[in-house]
């Protein structure tokens, strides 16, 4: 038998327990992405149910319908122009008055509508009881219980979805807000002036479309332009004339007394089918908040629930990192041994099990992250950390829910970025992730201990230390000049609702951190690859190098030499002589590898652009250092060793590496530059392709590329040129 | 008086709401409405934003937006 394929949508606040709900209803059969052109998350899971193929589509969680969020737009749009054979609206049972506002408003829409009263336990624990048949009556909307975490009520849900798509009844007209007469007028008048314009142009219930134009809604009125073509301005001009008696007869805008006129309707609705059984409210969550966001205790303990995290993330996390890098290593040992040699198999080992393996160990810190974040957010304790910390994030005008990405920047930035999914508003979202790599990530950390270990002494510690705050006051700054020009303030408002505390689910944690991980997994199979790649490309290419002499015979000379010396000497002695032979044969293909670098395109290209990096007291091997930490920062330690002849190996804690430093000419002001430079210039390619998927925009890529590398020139330009000019370096 | 005025521990009743449109309408649709029963739950360890109790369910706000609004009938 054919499967009838059917659409429906979630509709309701945040924190009604919707996601819980979608869970039930989709298991693990999740595809998580953006809705098109813009940074909301989009989730749709599948099920079968008596030979329907339902697609279930988790809209935004939203407490209203106007035109004012990018989720309201999304949720709305999608109701609209998808038309989803059905809507259902998850309404959380202990908070009936505000969610069904949004209630109300879905039953404007031409769509059919199921509601679910949820969490109807806690309501009862509350001391409140909800006629469910009533309000199926009042509103004339089929009603179904859950208790999402629970998932009681789910079969009960689906049985009710099927008959409601079943049933070919008319939707009810009746039994809808009425705004009172004098805005009933207008609305009715308008309706018909619509319907007289457009014929059969418009797609929409017209009676919706009077009340949105009556309520200044912008996207109704850019669709009216578009689908009324000429007589668009004239609906337009009518709607305003209306708008205009409706401010008079109240001295208020219009959708100010629609909202009071809805919430007045909602007030009667939960009049008639909320009782209050009892007095005696047992409110757990306002207890647990008196510990976590008490006055003295709130900050401690949510300094600790970081660093807990943070410690589970980095420390936790480095014994599969270690695993990983080990499997890493032995794939490419395993590939390199079975593949036959040349281009082919250094393009496979050198190239692309080394970049994505690069790439491929962050996924234990990712996967532990999403899982606390996931644990943060489906408990309810997310809400209270930006409580706690809005605070301070205002200062770079920011949301308090930006904290922990921030945070989390100082570990890696590539999942911290993908953290900002936890914000709302799309302008926070995208100034976080703007100035997240400014919050210096554990992989620079190797770069500034070789520069400053080298350059600074016994005061290294003060230096890195001094890099870290630098980056947090750019941050700061730059923030607060993103949020004045590009990013101008969003008009929302920090209404930020706190909602009961929850046990989580183990079930939904673990679809939570899975959805989030995937994305980052996909992404290695992508533009990590083929960056890892064009890199590789760079630094091995031309083959052939002409070079300045012959290390082959070079090394065999060596070789020859010792076999002589070996044979004349006695056997305790030649242990020591071996040694001596292997460090000159080692220093030899040292300078081997330092020409073929030097002599790479990647050499040529840091080399052109040497004069570029001159004015801030860095040499061209550093500049092609830097270059090469564009797959990865820590690589700028490697390829410094490289090109300083000291071999790529244990460059760390090598000496010769410092050593060789101090000769190149580099000063302590000029190690500090670089440091700067490395800290603010462009961010990773992971991070890079990171941020290109969650800004869904090249351009603010582009965008975040650019002002970093300038203002990493810039900075350590001023660093270079004002030491020198103070007499410094 | 406005709500930031308020003490932690008072309640007080919404007489209106002052700032521009799209502001004054979001906080009415959370349900900041004329005659509506605000509650003073805390304020944040850093003195911004408070939490409010209305319609039963808990919201925060921060202190220069709650100055916004104008309430009446002050009570602890």
């Amino acid at each position: 038998m054919p499967k009838k394929s059917i659409t429906i949508a979630l509709a309701g606040n945040p924190n009604s327990g919707k996601s819980t709900i979608f869970n039930n209803l989709t298991g693990t059969r999740q595809k998580v992405g953006n809705w098109p052109g813009v940074t909301v998350e989009k989730k749709e899971g599948h099920l079968t149910a008596n030979g329907y193929r339902l697609t279930v589509v988790d809209l935004p969680g939203t407490y209203s319908l106007t035109a004012y969020s990018i989720e309201e737009i999304v949720a709305r749009n999608f109701i609209l122009d998808e038309k989803p054979e059905l809507v259902v609206n998850i309404l959380d049972a202990s908070n009936m008055e505000r969610n069904l506002y949004l209630a109300t408003q879905l039953r404007e829409l031409d769509t059919k509508v199921i509601f679910v009263l949820n969490m109807e336990d806690v309501a009862r624990q509350r001391g409140a009881k909800i006629d469910g048949d009533k309000l199926s009556e009042l509103l004339d909307v089929p009603v179904v219980f859950t208790v999402g975490n629970r998932n009681e009520g789910t079969e009960e849900l689906l049985k009710t979805i099927i008959s409601v798509v079943e049933s070919d009844v008319e939707l009810p007209h009746t039994r809808r807000v009425s705004y009172g007469k004098d805005i009933e007028e207008a609305v009715g008048e308008l309706s018909e002036f619509i319907k007289d314009k457009t014929a059969e142009t418009l797609r929409h219930n017209i009676r919706w479309v009077a009340i949105k134009l009556l309520e200044n809604d912008k996207i109704v009125k850019e669709r009216i332009r578009e689908t009324a073509g000429l007589e668009g301005e004239g609906i337009l001009r009518e709607a305003e004339l209306k708008r205009q008696k409706i401010r008079e007869f109240f001295d208020e805008e219009p959708e100010i007394v629609m909202t009071e006129r809805r919430y007045g309707f909602v007030a009667g609705i939960v009049k008639e089918v909320l009782k209050t059984v009892s007095d005696k409210r047992v409110d757990r969550s306002r207890q647990i908040d008196q510990i976590l966001t008490n006055r003295l205790l709130g900050l401690p303990i949510f300094v600790f629930f970081i660093w807990a995290m943070f410690q589970m993330t980095f420390s936790l996390g480095a014994y599969p990192m270690s695993w990983i890098d080990t499997g890493v290593g032995l794939l490419g040992q395993a590939a390199g041994g079975i593949l036959p040699g040349g281009l082919f198999r250094d393009l496979i080992v050198d190239g692309m099990i080394a970049g994505v393996g690069s790439v491929a160990i962050f996924l234990p810190n990712i996967l532990i992250l999403f899982f606390c974040i996931a644990l943060f957010e489906d408990t309810g304790y997310m809400a209270r950390a930006a409580f706690l910390m809005d605070k301070v994030m205002h200062l770079i005008g920011l949301h308090g829910k930006s904290f922990i990405p921030m945070l989390m920047g100082f570990g890696c930035n590539a999942p911290a970025i993908m953290a900002t999914r936890t914000l709302e508003s799309e302008k926070d979202r995208i100034l976080t992730i703007l100035i997240n790599p400014l919050m210096s990530c554990s992989a620079r950390l190797p770069v500034y201990i070789l520069l400053a270990g080298t350059f600074f002494g016994a005061r290294a510690g003060n230096a890195i230390f001094s890099i870290y705050v630098l980056g947090i006051v750019l941050a700061i700054l730059v923030g607060r000049l993103f949020r004045s020009t590009v990013l101008r303030g969003s008009v929302a408002p920090f209404v930020m609702e706190l909602p009961p505390y929850r046990a989580p689910m183990l079930k939904g944690l673990m679809i939570h951190m899975w959805d989030r991980s995937k994305i980052f997994l996909r992404k290695m199979g992508g533009v990590i690859l083929i960056g890892s790649l064009v890199i590789w490309l760079l630094s091995s290419f031309p083959r052939e190098v002409r070079f300045s002499m012959d290390y082959e015979s070079e090394i065999a000379a060596i070789n020859a030499r010792y076999a002589v010396s070996m044979a004349e000497v006695k056997s305790e002695l030649r242990e020591e002589i071996v040694r001596e032979r292997d460090r000159a044969v080692s220093a030899i293909e040292a300078e081997k590898a330092k020409e073929k670098m030097e002599k790479s395109y990647i050499g040529h290209i840091g080399k052109a652009l040497a004069p570029v990096f001159a004015p801030l007291g860095m040499d061209w091997r550093a500049s092609v250092a830097v270059l090469s930490g564009f797959v990865a920062k820590e690589i700028v330690v490697s390829t410094l060793g490289v090109l300083h002849a000291v071999g790529a190996d244990e460059t760390e804690k090598s000496e010769a590496l410092k050593l060789a430093l101090k000769k190149s000419g580099m000063t302590p002001l000029s190690a500090y530059a670089m440091m700067a430079f490395i800290l603010i210039y462009i961010p990773c390619l992971a991070t890079v392709s990171v941020i290109r998927r969650e800004t869904n925009s090249w351009k603010w890529t582009i965008f975040s590329i650019s002002y970093s590398t300038i203002l990493a020139w810039g900075i350590a330009f001023l660093i270079y040129q004002g030491g020198k000019g103070i007499g410094l370096g | 008086m406005n709500l930031s005025e308020l003490r932690e521990g008072q309640t007080a009743s919404i007489v209106s709401i002052q700032g521009e449109g799209p502001f004054r309408r979001r906080l009415l649709e959370m349900g900041f409405l004329r005659g509506t029963e605000v509650y003073v739950e805390k304020y944040a360890p850093l003195k911004d934003p408070i939490e409010l109790i209305l319609k039963g369910y808990h919201v925060s706000l921060r202190v220069g937006e709650a100055a916004h609004i104008q309430v009446e009938n002050a009570r602890d």
